[in-house]
């Protein structure tokens, strides 16, 4: 919401950031040269082929990898002084709920590790539920919700303890077309009543456009930025919006951009 | 209501369950009692005759079958005479006789819960210690197998000869060695279960910076529970067998253990029956008890297979 209108605040700074994975076939360049500035409100994705390192940049921001090169901080920290001071929720593929504990339980789990009193916890859980739309689901287990419900409850979770910064890896890529189109209405809404910073890792181009105020394309061997589109979309976007000329424009730019990357390997 | 309606219920579903469960068994236990009479007929022959050759007797083949199921101290004595055995071990006695298999049995179970209770504690904390330490974890592992590899029988006898010279005997020196069988299941089980949270679990685990004793509490140990339990059953009956082994040697006077062997010094086969199965209910009892332990709790933790 002020981001918009305010001077643009960089959350997330990399410069030429690079990680190698030595394994036993030999070094393999997951990231290399990365350079990319994310402003407090932005919404960026990532796209690109399989293995071109979207995950390990994404991982990378969230202290769960090292880079190995280059610098990379967040919220004017290193990554993993944002870690411990919980800057950020992460959103896995899979929902990754706890059987055992009810939706609310599970929405709890990382309040409490983090020591929210009792009252407090209550009332944030309430507060995401509604924010997913899962209200009134608190008290059931996640084998009684669909696949849609229990990744819209993972993604409550990672509200829940107000990061600023939201990192989502391919959030809704095992859900089918009309579930995600809803989850994706759903998430701009999120961001543009929270007005957090996300980061957002796909496979799909509409996914990509439909929801990002920047997207990044990425291309492998070794994993590095090939091309940053910035949207020329408003930020409240309808879904019919799809089917503007300026969003079909945007599409296939995000497509050449895709062709551009694979061509030189 | 129609028949529709009421087929898919709870109710009917289980009885059916249980049906289908308990006709198999009654076959296999009709087979199994059936071999065992022409068992005790073969067996048993050879000494019926020779007393019949003895007394100068022509048995009819009927009464030749009736004795050799009848005999004091058969080879193999028939089902019935174990029964009886069994049950005059049971009801026909006082509890404090030592004739009673209840006081028999008493001996043995106590000592068999108090080894798995040593020994599952101990399964755990050195799984926990594995888990969490990695000299822990390089180090014990090839200890523990080395430890089950030794035979059972050959620890037992010094393990009551160094505690009786120390002037303990009883209960704790069975429970040590029960306690050796039963720790082992328990260790193998809870590594395993509480490595069972995959990198996605830890990884979130890790981004909201929790502490490994949060991570223990609320994400490994709960995992770890129907490891726990699987293993928990392997090990109660290990430690039954423990503290028979334990009550063999230094001529023990009391226990199941100590039933068997006085049983087989004075070729009293059917005490010695009676004493096995005794034993065997004893360990399904446990068992069992431990199974419906852990159907309430995985139910309940919404782990149930
Ligand atoms: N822990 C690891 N050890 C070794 N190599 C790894 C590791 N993690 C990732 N890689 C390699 O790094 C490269 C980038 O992987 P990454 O998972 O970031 O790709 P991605 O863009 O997320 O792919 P996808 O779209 O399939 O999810 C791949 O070649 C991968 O094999
Ligand atoms: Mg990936």
């Amino acid at each position: 919401m002020q981001g918009a209108e305010h001077p643009a605040q960089p959350v997330i700074q990399a410069q030429g950031v690079s990680l190698t994975f030595q394994t036993a076939d030999g070094p393999i360049h997951a990231l290399k040269d990365v350079d990319l500035t994310i402003n407090q409100g932005d919404f960026v994705s990532f796209i690109g082929p399989s293995g071109c390192g979207k995950t390990t940049f994404l991982r990378t921001i969230a202290a769960l990898e090292n880079a190995t090169g280059g610098r990379i901080s967040v919220n004017g920290q290193s990554p993993d002084q944002a870690r411990r001071s919980r800057a950020y929720g992460y959103v896995f593929q899979a929902p990754g709920l706890y059987p055992w504990r009810s939706i609310a339980g599970n929405i709890s789990l990382p309040l409490e590790i983090m020591g929210f009193d009792k009252a407090d916890r209550r009332q944030r859980i309430e507060r995401v539920l509604e924010l997913v739309d899962l209200a009134g689901f608190g008290g059931k287990y996640p084998w009684q919700l669909s696949g849609g419900m229990q990744q819209r409850a993972s993604i409550a979770r990672a509200l829940a303890f107000d990061a600023d910064i939201l990192l989502m890896d391919e959030p809704f890529g095992a859900l089918d077309e009309i579930v995600r189109d809803k989850l994706n209405e759903a998430l701009l809404d999120l961001w543009r009543k929270t007005g957090k910073t996300i980061g957002f890792v796909t496979h799909s181009i509409p996914e990509a456009v439909y929801l990002s105020t920047r997207i990044v394309v990425m291309s492998p061997r070794p994993g590095r930025i090939t091309k940053i589109i910035e949207s020329p979309l408003p930020r409240n976007r309808p879904l019919d919006i799809r089917d503007s000329a300026e969003f079909i424009a945007l599409a296939h730019e995000v497509r050449e951009g895709l062709r551009e990357g694979h061509g030189d390997d | 209501m129609t028949d529709l309606a009421r087929a898919p219920s709870d109710k009917t579903s289980w009885r059916t369950g249980h049906a289908d469960r308990v006709l198999p068994v009654l076959v296999v236990l009709l087979v199994i009692v059936g071999i065992w009479y022409l068992a005790a007929i073969g067996m048993n022959a050879e000494w019926v005759r020779d007393q019949a050759a003895r007394a100068d007797e022509d048995l009819t083949s009927g009464e030749f079958l009736r004795r050799t199921l009848i005999l004091d101290r058969p080879v193999l004595p028939a089902p019935h005479q174990v029964a009886s055995g069994l049950w005059d071990g049971i009801f026909g006695q006082k509890i404090t006789s030592k004739r009673s298999l209840i006081y028999h049995g008493w001996i043995t179970l106590s000592a068999t819960l108090a080894g798995f209770a040593i020994g599952s504690l101990a399964g755990v904390v050195l799984a926990v210690g594995i888990v969490h330490n990695r000299a822990m974890d390089q180090s014990v592992m090839p200890w523990a197998v080395a430890s089950q590899t030794v035979p059972i029988l050959a620890i037992a006898p010094m393990v009551i000869v160094v505690f009786a010279s120390a002037g303990i005997t009883g209960l704790l020196p069975k429970a040590i060695i029960a306690a050796w069988l039963s720790f082992f299941p328990v260790l193998v089980g809870m590594v395993k279960g509480l490595r069972t949270p995959d990198a996605m679990q830890l990884d979130l685990m890790r981004s909201w910076n929790a502490s490994d004793r949060q991570v223990f509490w609320r994400l490994r140990l709960p995992s770890s529970l129907p490891f726990l339990f699987a293993s928990l059953k392997v090990a109660v009956a290990a430690a039954l067998v423990g503290t028979i082994v334990g009550e063999l040697p230094a001529g023990a006077s009391a226990g199941l253990g100590a039933r068997l062997l006085s049983g087989s010094y004075y070729g009293q086969t059917i005490q010695i029956w009676a004493a096995l199965l005794a034993a065997a209910t004893l360990a399904a009892i446990l068992v069992a008890l431990i199974g419906m332990i852990q159907k309430a709790t995985l139910e309940h933790m919404g782990l149930a297979r």
